[in-house]
Formats: C-alpha cells, sequence, structure tokens
C-alpha cells in the first residue's frame, strides 16, 4: 500500500497551520505530534473515554475518531486556546482549579472542552443537564462530583 | 490503535461518491460521521483501502415531510441535529425519547442516522426504531436508486441488504398517526452505554379505544434488531388491559433469541425483554389515550 498525503489547510485556536498529512492520521495525532499541541490527552482511541475532546466548527467531538485530513478548511479550539493569555485561566480552568475538579489531570483537557461548548450552548444548566454533558467523559480520580461543582462555578462566574 | 493505510478521498458530489464505490465496491467505505467505523479501523477490525468521504455532501443532510403522514431524513442528518429540532417529537416521538440514550453528546455530534443504519449494529437503537414503524429507506448507484424496506434491510449482525455499489441516501419514516402513542425504553449498565435490551413501541387506538395497530422492535434481542411480529399481531382488535400487555410481553420473550454477552446473560436480555415491553407498551397507552 503507497502512502498517500494531503495538504490541509486548518485553524487551530486562531492561528492557521497549512501541513501535510497521512490519510490515515487521526486528528488527534495531527495535533500532538504535528502541530505540538499535546494538550489534548489520548485515552482510548475509540471513542469511549473522552480524553481527546476538541471543539470542531463549535462541536465537541472526540478528535481520536476524525481524520486529519477531514479538518482541512475548518476551525478547531483546542485545551491551549481556552485561556486568553498566559497569565489568566479560563473561568472553567478556574473553577476546576477552585473547586478540585481534577485529581490525577489525565482527562482534565478533554473535560475542560466538552464543557466549553457545552456551556456556550447552555448557559445556565442545571446539574441533571451537567451529567448528562459529562456522561462521554471518563475521570477515575474524582467521582465527577467536584467537576460538577466546578462546571456550576464557572456557569455562574461566566453569566456575571 | 491505529488504522491501516488507505486512501482517502473527500467527495465533492454524490455522483463522485458513487462512481467510486462502484469502480471499488467492498474495499472502498463511505465515511460519515465515524463514531462504529473508526473505531474499528483504530482497532484494525476494518481495513477499507479507500474511503470516500461523504460529509461534504450537505445536500443529504435534513428532514422534510413527504406527503401528509411520512417525513424523509437524510442519511447525512446528524443525531445533533434531530435532538434540537422542535419539529421531531410531535412527528416522530419514538426517535425523540430515543435520541438521548445514544451514546454521548460528544458522539452524537457527528454520528449520521445513515451511517448508524447502514453499521447495522443489533445493539444500537436507530435500527430497531425504523423496524418498529416500518420505515423504508432509499439505496442510490451508478445504477440508479430504489428503496428497500426496514423489514428486509437488516441481514444479519453488521450486515445490510445493501449492494457493493450502493449508499443509504434517505430514510422514509412515517408519522405518528392521531390517537397514537410511542414509547423507547432500554436497560443499560450505564447511561450511553449500549443497551441490554431495548424496546421501542408504537400503539395507535381505534375510536372505541381498542387497539388499531401495534408495533414493538427491540435492539440487542438477536442477530439483528428486531421486529416483534406476533407480539405486535397479538394486541391488535383488544383491550390493551394488563391481560394483552402480558401476553405480548410472554410472545417476545418466546420469539428473540438474544445474543447473552459478559454483562448479561441470555436468560436476563429474555427477562428484560418482558419487563420492558410491558412497561412500554403501558406507557405507549397511556400516552395515546392522553393524545386522544
Amino acid at each position: 500500500m503507497h502512502t498517500e498525503t494531503h495538504a490541509i489547510t486548518v485553524t487551530v485556536n486562531g492561528t492557521p497551520y497549512r501541513r501535510s498529512v497521512e490519510a490515515r492520521t487521526l486528528l488527534s495525532d495531527f495535533l500532538r505530534h504535528d502541530l505540538l499541541l499535546a494538550g489534548t490527552h489520548i485515552g482510548c482511541e475509540h471513542g469511549v473515554c473522552g480524553a481527546c475532546t476538541v471543539i470542531f466548527d463549535g462541536l465537541a467531538v472526540r478528535s481520536c475518531l476524525m481524520f486529519a485530513a477531514q479538518a482541512d478548511g475548518h476551525s478547531i479550539v483546542t485545551v491551549e486556546g481556552l485561556a486568553a493569555d498566559r497569565h489568566h485561566l479560563h473561568p472553567l480552568q478556574q473553577a476546576m482549579r477552585d473547586c478540585h475538579g481534577l485529581q490525577c489531570g489525565y482527562c482534565t483537557p478533554g473535560i475542560l472542552m466538552t464543557m466549553k461548548a457545552f456551556l456556550d450552548e447552555t448557559p445556565a444548566p442545571d446539574e441533571a443537564r451537567i451529567r448528562e454533558a459529562l456522561s462521554g467523559n471518563l475521570c477515575r480520580c474524582t467521582g465527577y462530583q467536584h467537576i460538577v461543582d466546578a462546571v456550576k462555578l464557572a456557569a455562574d462566574r461566566m453569566r456575571g | 490503535m491505529k488504522p491501516a493505510p488507505f486512501r482517502y478521498v473527500a467527495a465533492r458530489a454524490l455522483d463522485e461518491a458513487l462512481q467510486l464505490k462502484a469502480a471499488h465496491g467492498e474495499e472502498a467505505r463511505f465515511l460519515a460521521g465515524g463514531q462504529s467505523l473508526v473505531p474499528t479501523m483504530n482497532f484494525r477490525l476494518s481495513q477499507p483501502a479507500l474511503l470516500i468521504d461523504i460529509n461534504p455532501l450537505t445536500e443529504l443532510a435534513g428532514m422534510r415531510k413527504c406527503g401528509l403522514d411520512r417525513v424523509r431524513i437524510g442519511a447525512l442528518t446528524r443525531y445533533r441535529e434531530l435532538e434540537r429540532d422542535p419539529a421531531v417529537a410531535p412527528i416522530l416521538p419514538l426517535v425523540d425519547e430515543a435520541l438521548p440514550h445514544i451514546a454521548h453528546p460528544q458522539i452524537r455530534n457527528r454520528t449520521t442516522i445513515g451511517g448508524n443504519l447502514a453499521h447495522a449494529d443489533p445493539a444500537s437503537e436507530m435500527p430497531a426504531i425504523i423496524l418498529a414503524l416500518g420505515g423504508r429507506l432509499r439505496a442510490q448507484s451508478v445504477k440508479g436508486e430504489r428503496w428497500i424496506a426496514a423489514a428486509d434491510f437488516f441481514t444479519g449482525a453488521l450486515s445490510t441488504a445493501l449492494e457493493p455499489d450502493e449508499m443509504l441516501v434517505e430514510v422514509e419514516l412515517p408519522t405518528a398517526p392521531s390517537r397514537s402513542g410511542a414509547c423507547f425504553m432500554e436497560m443499560a449498565r450505564r447511561h450511553g452505554d449500549f443497551a441490554l435490551v431495548g424496546v421501542a413501541c408504537m400503539l395507535r387506538l381505534d375510536e372505541d379505544g381498542r387497539c388499531g395497530e401495534a408495533r414493538i422492535g427491540l435492539c440487542n434481542a438477536g442477530d439483528t434488531p428486531m421486529f416483534a411480529a406476533q407480539a405486535s399481531q397479538s394486541l391488535v382488535g383488544g383491550k390493551l388491559g394488563a391481560a394483552e400487555i402480558g401476553t405480548a410481553a410472554a410472545l417476545v420473550q418466546r420469539d428473540i433469541d438474544p445474543p447473552g454477552n459478559i454483562h448479561a446473560s441470555k436468560e436476563f436480555q429474555r427477562h428484560l425483554a418482558g419487563v420492558l415491553t410491558a412497561r412500554a407498551l403501558a406507557a405507549a397507552n397511556e400516552r395515546a389515550r392522553r393524545a386522544h
């Protein structure tokens, strides 16, 4: 089997990138290995754990279930793009810190991106909706309660 | 955990996608949402030589009315869109009730109805629903198009009646008639997991309150999504009391052949199918009476 490559242009965290990718390169690997944005974590690589969640054209998706070639012409936000600058955390990040919403931190980037997209669409969620939105992200440390607390706090702060 | 090498083509037109499929047959796969296909590629359970990405074919997405009592949904319509479309609940209450059970929000952001049906996982919700509703599916190839009844579409586990050169392009479903009620119920170990067993049912009442039509579909109750023909038929003409519902649930238990797995034995699945059928029929009956 020959190796074919595709020239793609993709905007990640506001920056346009032009790269040549193999057809089989997963979007998750492209972000980590080609763009060196290793904040997107890889857990299961079959769409179960949610660690690799990124925001693709405004929607939270599993980056391990897409190919980099599919991102041509599209716009992606990763966890590196959450905070406005290096001195200020995003309200979700700040709330996760304040509420102890992470322990080992492996699942955290995926949870932050899932919750970012969720709060953009649902600025005033109740706990049941937060838990439903969180259902596709596995965390083996926290037991989720502090994550739910953090999302509630972030939602309150983001609404002002 | 990385896919084997393959060729990738982003289709610019439906004709191009169909020509590529005709030329490459079973060596080629259509890439829609990718939420079932890509995991199998990551595990190398499937190694297509060519992926034809149909995501650019936006004309395959969307829902439209078709006459007074039917609706057509394009194969590339994502579950996210159906979940947020207020038109869905009144006309397709079964679909509306089942959507939150299908995997997780991030998966539904990508999953397409066509991909979900063509994947034909017997544990999946939507195949059981289109069987329960008696829908039909439009397949297209370079040679033309044909309609396939839902009852003829699912031929085995992960197998359909689609020919190697065909694409599933559209699904047609009957909309909820008046004096009808529907219910979808499933039991899963965790919310969003595949169902241990799921039941989709629709009841239509006659003017005298007797059952005019009954349709029961099941997921994860056999090698294919299943239509419980005898159980459905047993309800027609009756009063839909506890005895009639109990009889239908017993017929479901008799007629299914659940696969059994590490999470649920065949016996437990059969037990669940009976319990869920009875509960779903009672709920659908209640809803039909309220709709009246």
